[in-house]
């Protein structure tokens, strides 16, 4: 289950992380048009991004974040070469991750 | 007496039928991550509510340390590109709040020391509204706003 694209690129001592998730981010207050039932909430709670074994981020979500998400952010202290590593976990437990190596 | 019996027997049965469904939907999943999950917090309805739950105060000072990229009109209330960027010292959370939705916070980025102010992801709104950040600088709470107006709602059928 890839569900996560990401690339990580450094200049000046600072790497730039950008992520895609796909996932479907329910909010729960949708009804689906053919049924008419309302799909269940479903959407992404926590995001963790470690470099090194450290955490540079952990981002907890709402189901107010778009359709398969998008996620950017800069740290510094890492080099190229290095490997960061993507995590997500969503309301029903689901979860995957990913590295990436900076460049 | 009986209708006070029976009275009692449903509201039990009710209570149990609510954990039972957390339980199976992961809500209730023993995971010392989700534990961080303020659910309080997100299912706040107002914006001073949902920085309360999150922060444990409500005393946000105006920034101009603070820029949120955002447009100015929003064609699709379902994907609104937001940025953050502060150059606030220290900064050790972002949270985005969009205050016309029916649960205004959006997001929440815990950063660890050796990240940047930055954060940038993408949002629903239901609606033309602000869109607030607020960023925790040591015990201070700093905020900022931005009017995005929305032509085609994105939190509903």
């Amino acid at each position: 289950m890839a569900s996560i694209k990401m690339r990580a690129n450094v200049k000046d001592g600072v790497t730039t992380i950008k992520a895609l998730i796909s996932h479907p981010m329910d909010t729960g207050l949708v009804k689906d048009k053919k049924t008419g039932k309302v799909i269940p909430a479903h959407f992404i709670q926590e995001v963790v991004c470690t470099h090194k074994g450290a955490t540079v981020m952990t981002a907890n979500w709402g189901p107010a974040i778009s359709k398969n998400p998008y996620l950017s952010f800069k740290f510094s202290g890492a080099a190229a070469g290095d490997t960061v590593n993507l995590s997500w976990v969503d309301n029903k437990g689901e979860k995957d991750s990913a590295d990436a190596a900076i460049k | 007496m009986t209708s006070m019996k029976r009275r009692i027997f449903l509201k039990g049965s009710l209570a149990t039928g609510a954990v039972g469904i957390a339980v199976s939907t992961g809500l209730l999943t023993p995971r010392s991550a989700i534990a961080a999950w303020s659910k309080a917090a997100f299912e706040a309805k107002d914006v001073n509510a949902g920085v309360s739950a999150l922060y444990g105060s409500a005393g946000m000072a105006d920034s101009d340390k603070i820029q949120i990229k955002a447009p100015d009109i929003a064609e699709n209330g379902a994907v609104v590109p937001v940025s953050v960027t502060t150059s606030i010292d220290g900064a050790s959370s972002i949270s985005m709040f969009a205050d016309k939705n029916a649960t205004p916070l959006t997001a929440e980025f815990n950063l660890g020391p050796s990240t940047e102010g930055y954060v940038s992801t993408r949002i629903k709104m239901g609606k033309t509204a602000n869109v607030i950040a607020v960023v925790k600088a040591g015990d201070k709470l700093y905020s900022a706003k931005k009017e995005v107006k929305v032509t085609i709602g994105g939190c509903g059928g």
